[in-house]
Formats: structure tokens, C-alpha cells, sequence
């Protein structure tokens, strides 16, 4: 059984007149995403690569049940998302770099909180809350306010709390942007980690190489549209994948 | 229900995780409230009282002989200084910049002329002159209790009859009566203004605040219901705005009697019994939800707390409006239909509570009524926690 099935997925935005003069068009429609299909497996990583605006965040929204698509299907662990989006839910992690966790509380009560909502019992609770954070160094300031902490540490904050129900499947949009390089390669190690547990992860980025070391499948969007798809090792065989990458923009936008 | 309690308890303990902030937002106001409208109260009493065992300086010109004896029977007690009409001008002068009092101007032989005149001749009746400084308490006092002192004189001339001259109590109004027509004006007023500020602040907090934080959707990807979340996040504000709200409630209550100078006149507050507080609660209970609701749906729209700001600020406008029904329509009888109207419905029973004319009917329709208006603003935003475009749309 596949952990994210996703079957000629589309998604189309009305634009407002705003963004149709900041997309210098006069069309009102947007295709974001246009028929993408694809399959991760449990125990690896998916990387989604693509430019900015190619659908990866729309993508990625949709399989985590935040907006619904407008075609096709997506399954979690076999479960269909339109029929039961709630099961869905507790399979499912997502965590994006937008995030900013509310500062007035203590990641102690924000986990405490996401775990309630989740359903996750006390004790299993107070478990899995010591184990990440001891992994991200947070035990030490689970009690100070989110106010009060470095940039990395709210970061490693967000990835704890949106993790707090242990979810077999977990969703990153961009987990390093913004990151410095510390924080930014305990977030790389930390994947790779949840990887071996057997945990499928499905995340979108635009840097290379990150892609290269910690992916094991590569989907590339253009234009919401999934132009390669296929293990890291299949699609790197002869060149890089950042010449590759753009070899194929080239070819599908006809610029660089 | 477990995750409207989870939600309900974040949404409070957001607020009380700060002490300064939850002292700002519950306490101060409280005691701002207390202490600005009890010293108000003190400024204007002490700006409109005359000084105790002050004699106004009266300057007289052609001033029958025994009209002092008639202003002293009127129980009023002045220095009196007869002055030629040359010496009014400078008098005048002195009047203007503080140092006098105040002038009276009789006609030469007044009393003759008094004596003569017909009212049916069409001719010009004699006339007395008083000039004072309006800008000057003592003076403008001293005005009035000459005026009042010379009407008083002049109906005495003719005196076929005379009104309440017989020292016993006219005014059959009791305690009740006019502590009720005063707070039944003021009250409601002042607790929607109250009920809709404490509410604005945490309404959008709780919705485009998390909106703009991005963990509205680190919410929504959890299994929780939406209208779990639109009822835990309502009732969780509607607290906080409450407690707000009784806090300024009671700043309010304290000191109102020292603003109004109900203090020295007699008015008391402790008219009312407990009944009156628990359904004045009661409908401030139902009232806060709505504005609560009400604030919070139009939050939902706004992609941050700015625009949530501009957002809301019509809809505190609408609200004072209302508010301001309370004032005008005190007192009157209105048809029941109109307690189906939001929050107009809460000013007009909170009036008619205060007024002590309570009616069972148009309170219980208040109540009912906003209780199925809450429904609907919990149904409406349940439907904009799972509208994306509402929830997660940039521009």
C-alpha cells in the first residue's frame, strides 16, 4: 500500500484583479496545478522541486487536506481524502516555513495543545513531547515563551508541535528557507531520521541540494504540471539534478 | 465538546499567559474608568458649586428701598453696594474680567412704574438689567438665583395663586424612579461600547491573528471540527470580552453617581436588587457572543490583524449607533417585534431593566432570539473555517 497516492490531480484559482496585474494577464483563471499524479512510499522522501508559483505549495495544501482539489483523487495510506478527511488527518504532519508559532504561549503548551486536538492520549503525549524535545535541544526552553527564543529554535518548535501526533506521513513546504545553517541541517538530519523510522515524507524545495542529499524520489513541477518523476538515482543517471532541472525548464517554459 | 474546551482554554489562557496584558485588558479598565469618572465627577461639581459661605458682590443701580429685604426672604445672601448709573459702566468692566459678581439695573422709581404699568396698554413693561459673566461660576450662580429671585418677585406682584408654596414634597418620583431614568439612559450605552471594544481586540487576535501567523492551518489539519473551532474560539473570546466588559461595568456603576453629582443630589444606585444584575448579566452574556461572533466573521476575511482592524471598525460604528437607541428611546413603548432586532434588542431590555420595567416577554425574545442568531454566526463561521479562499487566499 502506498503511503500518498495522488491520481491527475487539478486545481484551478479565480484570479483577483490584484493579481491578475501582478501576473501582467488577463486571464481570470489560474490552472495551479493541472492533472499531477504521483506515489511516495513509507520510508522515503519525496521531494517536490519546482520554481516558485509551479504548484508545489497548492500541491501539498490539497494532500493535506487544507483546500480540496478541483479533479482527482488522493489517498493516505489507501484512504480516500474525499471520503474521509479526517482519518486522513491523523495520518498526515504538515508543517510549512510560513509558520509562525503564537508567542504568548510555551512549546510545552503548544504541544500539550496540537496533541489535545489530535486526540493523542496524556501519557503518550507527555512521551513523545520529551523525545523531540530532547532531539531538538527544546527541553531546555519548553517553559519560556515562544516570544523569547532564537529564530532556529522556533523553528525546531514548529517541526516538534506539528509533529506531536507522530503522523506516519508528513508533509514539509520549504522545511529549510530561512533557516541558518545549523538549524537548517538539524531540520535535513532530522528527515532523514523520520525516513528510517519508515515514515513516508513529501516535501517542496527549490534547492538543489538538499534534493541531491536527502531525497530518494524526485517529482519536478512546471507550471503545475509533474514533467519528471522517478527515483533521485533514475533521474540523475547522466547529469546533476540542478542541469537537469533546468535543461528541462528550458524545454517546457523556453527560458531560463 | 473535548476539543471546544481545548480550544475555549487556549483561547483564555493566550491572554492570561501575559500579566500585563490580562491587567491591562481587565483590570484597568476597571479602575481607569473608576477613577477618571469620579475625578470628572469631583471637576464638574467643583466647577458649577459655588464656594461654601460665599457672598456674591451685587452692584445696584436705582435699587428699591426693601428689595434686599425681598432677595434675603428668598433665602439669598449677598453684599449689596448702591452705585449711581455713571459707575455701571466701570462696574460692567469689573464683571468682565472676574472681579465682580454681578449687576442689577432697575428703571429710576421702579416700584411707581411697577405699580403703574398695564399690561394691556401694549406699552413696554419696565425692565430690570442683569449683567453677569457666564465664564465665572460665582457669577453665573449669582445670575441665576437673581433671575430667578425677580420672576419669582414679579408673579408675587399680581399673586391670584401661587404653585407648591405650601413646603410639602411635590416631586412624587421615588428613589427608583430616578436612579432608574438616569441608568436606563446611560447604562446600555455605555456596556455595548464597553462589550464591543474588550471584544474587538481579542475577535481578531483569535481569527486573523492566527491567519496571519499561519497556525490557523496547523489548526484546521488537525481532526477537530470546524464548528468545534468556531464554538471554542467564540466562547473562549466571549469570556475574555465579558470580563472585560464588567470590570468598565462596574468601574462604571461606582463612580457614575460621583459623575452625574448624583451623590449630592440624592440619587442612590442601590436600587437595584440582584434580580436586575443577573438579567442585565444575562443579556450582556448574550450580547457578547453576538458581537463576538459578529467581529469574529468579519476577521476571518482579513489576511492579518491591520486589515481585520479596518474590517471591524464599521461594524463598532453600527454599534455605538445602536447604542445610542438606549438614549432616545428610553421610557418609550415599543412593539415586542423590535427585540428580534441584535444587540438593539439587549440596549432596550437593558433600559427597561434599569427603568424597573421589566417585561418577561421582550426579554425572553432578546434572549432566544440572539441565542439563534449565535447559531447562525457559529454556522457561518464554521462555513468560512473550510472556505480556502476565505482562509488561505494572498491577496
Amino acid at each position: 500500500m502506498k503511503a500518498i497516492e495522488v491520481k491527475n490531480l487539478k486545481k484551478t484559482f479565480t484570479l483577483s484583479a490584484k493579481q491578475r496585474a501582478a501576473k501582467k494577464t488577463k486571464e481570470k483563471l489560474l490552472v495551479a496545478v493541472d492533472g499531477l499524479s504521483f506515489e511516495a512510499e513509507k520510508g522515503e522522501i519525496y521531494g517536490l522541486l519546482g520554481p516558485n508559483g509551479a504548484g508545489k505549495t497548492t500541491t501539498l495544501r490539497m494532500i493535506s487536506t487544507l483546500i480540496k482539489p478541483d479533479e482527482g483523487d488522493i489517498f493516505i495510506e489507501g484512504v480516500d481524502l474525499k471520503k474521509s478527511p479526517d482519518e486522513c488527518r491523523k495520518k498526515l504532519g504538515f508543517l510549512t516555513s510560513d509558520l509562525k508559532p503564537d508567542e504568548q504561549f510555551t512549546p510545552d503548551y503548544l504541544f500539550g495543545f496540537l496533541s489535545a486536538l489530535h486526540g493523542v492520549p496524556g501519557e503518550t503525549a507527555a512521551k513523545r513531547k520529551k523525545e523531540l524535545f530532547e532531539r531538538f535541544g527544546i527541553d531546555k526552553f519548553a517553559q519560556t515563551k515562544i516570544a523569547n527564543l532564537s529564530t532556529g529554535m522556533k523553528q525546531k518548535v514548529s517541526i516538534a508541535i506539528s509533529l506531536a501526533h507522530d503522523p506516519e506521513i508528513i508533509i514539509f513546504d520549504e522545511p529549510t528557507n530561512g533557516l541558518d545553517v545549523l538549524t537548517a541541517k538539524t531540520v535535513t538530519d532530522f528527515l532523514t531520521e523520520l525516513k528510517e523510522q519508515g515514515k513516508c515524507i513529501l516535501l517542496s524545495t527549490h534547492i538543489f541540494s538538499l534534493v541531491e542529499k536527502i531525497c530518494d524520489r524526485v517529482g519536478i513541477i512546471i507550471n503545475g504540471r509533474m514533467v519528471a518523476d522517478g527515483s533521485l538515482k533514475e533521474l540523475t543517471a547522466e547529469k546533476n539534478i540542478e542541469d537537469l532541472f533546468f535543461d528541462i525548464y528550458k524545454r517546457e517554459v523556453g527560458e531560463e | 465538546m473535548k476539543n471546544i474546551w481545548t480550544v475555549l482554554k487556549k483561547e483564555v489562557k493566550r491572554f492570561f499567559s501575559d500579566k500585563r496584558t490580562a491587567f491591562a485588558s481587565i483590570v484597568l479598565p476597571g479602575l481607569l474608568i473608576y477613577f477618571i469618572y469620579s475625578l470628572m465627577g469631583s471637576a464638574i461639581e467643583d466647577l458649577f458649586a459655588p464656594e461654601e459661605g460665599y457672598q456674591p458682590a451685587v452692584y445696584a443701580v436705582n435699587m428699591p428701598d426693601g428689595m434686599e429685604d425681598v432677595f434675603k426672604n428668598m433665602g439669598i445672601d449677598a453684599k449689596y453696594t448702591l452705585i449711581t448709573a455713571s459707575e455701571a459702566d466701570a462696574k460692567k468692566q469689573e464683571i468682565s474680567g472676574g472681579e465682580a459678581d454681578i449687576l442689577l439695573v432697575f428703571p429710576e422709581d421702579f416700584m411707581r412704574k411697577i405699580e403703574e404699568y398695564d399690561p394691556e396698554s401694549g406699552l413696554a413693561a419696565p425692565q430690570v438689567e442683569i449683567y453677569f459673566n457666564s465664564a465665572e461660576t460665582e457669577s453665573q450662580n449669582a445670575y441665576i438665583l437673581f433671575e430667578s429671585a425677580l420672576n419669582a418677585f414679579e408673579s408675587s406682584l399680581s399673586n391670584r395663586f401661587d404653585i407648591n408654596a405650601g413646603g410639602g414634597i411635590y416631586d412624587l418620583a421615588t428613589k427608583e424612579d430616578i436612579a432608574g431614568k438616569m441608568f436606563s439612559m446611560m447604562l446600555p450605552f455605555l456596556i455595548i461600547i464597553f462589550l464591543v471594544s474588550s471584544s474587538m481586540a481579542f475577535a481578531m487576535e483569535s481569527v486573523a491573528g492566527e491567519k496571519e501567523r499561519g497556525t490557523i492551518g496547523t489548526i484546521l489539519i488537525t481532526p477537530i471540527k470546524r464548528w468545534e473551532l468556531a464554538v471554542g474560539k467564540i466562547l473562549g473570546t466571549g469570556c475574555l470580552s465579558l470580563l472585560s466588559a464588567l470590570s468598565s461595568f462596574l468601574g462604571i456603576v461606582l463612580s457614575l453617581p460621583k459623575l452625574m453629582g448624583t451623590e449630592s443630589s440624592g440619587v442612590e444606585m442601590n436600587v437595584y436588587g440582584a434580580q436586575h444584575y443577573l438579567l442585565i448579566l444575562l443579556i450582556m452574556l448574550v450580547s457578547v457572543l453576538i458581537i463576538v461572533a459578529g467581529m469574529m466573521l468579519l476577521s476571518a476575511f482579513a489576511k492579518n490583524m491591520k486589515e481585520a482592524n479596518m474590517y471591524t471598525m464599521p461594524f463598532m460604528i453600527i454599534c455605538m449607533v445602536i447604542g445610542l437607541s438606549g438614549m432616545l428611546l428610553s421610557g418609550k413603548n415599543l412593539p415586542l417585534g423590535i427585540y428580534f432586532i441584535p444587540l438593539f434588542n439587549s440596549i432596550q431590555a437593558m433600559s427597561a431593566i434599569l427603568s424597573f420595567n421589566i417585561n418577561g416577554a421582550a426579554i425572553a425574545i432578546t434572549i432566544v432570539s440572539d441565542i439563534v442568531y449565535f447559531g447562525v454566526m457559529i454556522w457561518l463561521l464554521t462555513v468560512m473555517f473550510n472556505n480556502e479562499k476565505i482562509m488561505f487566499k494572498k491577496d
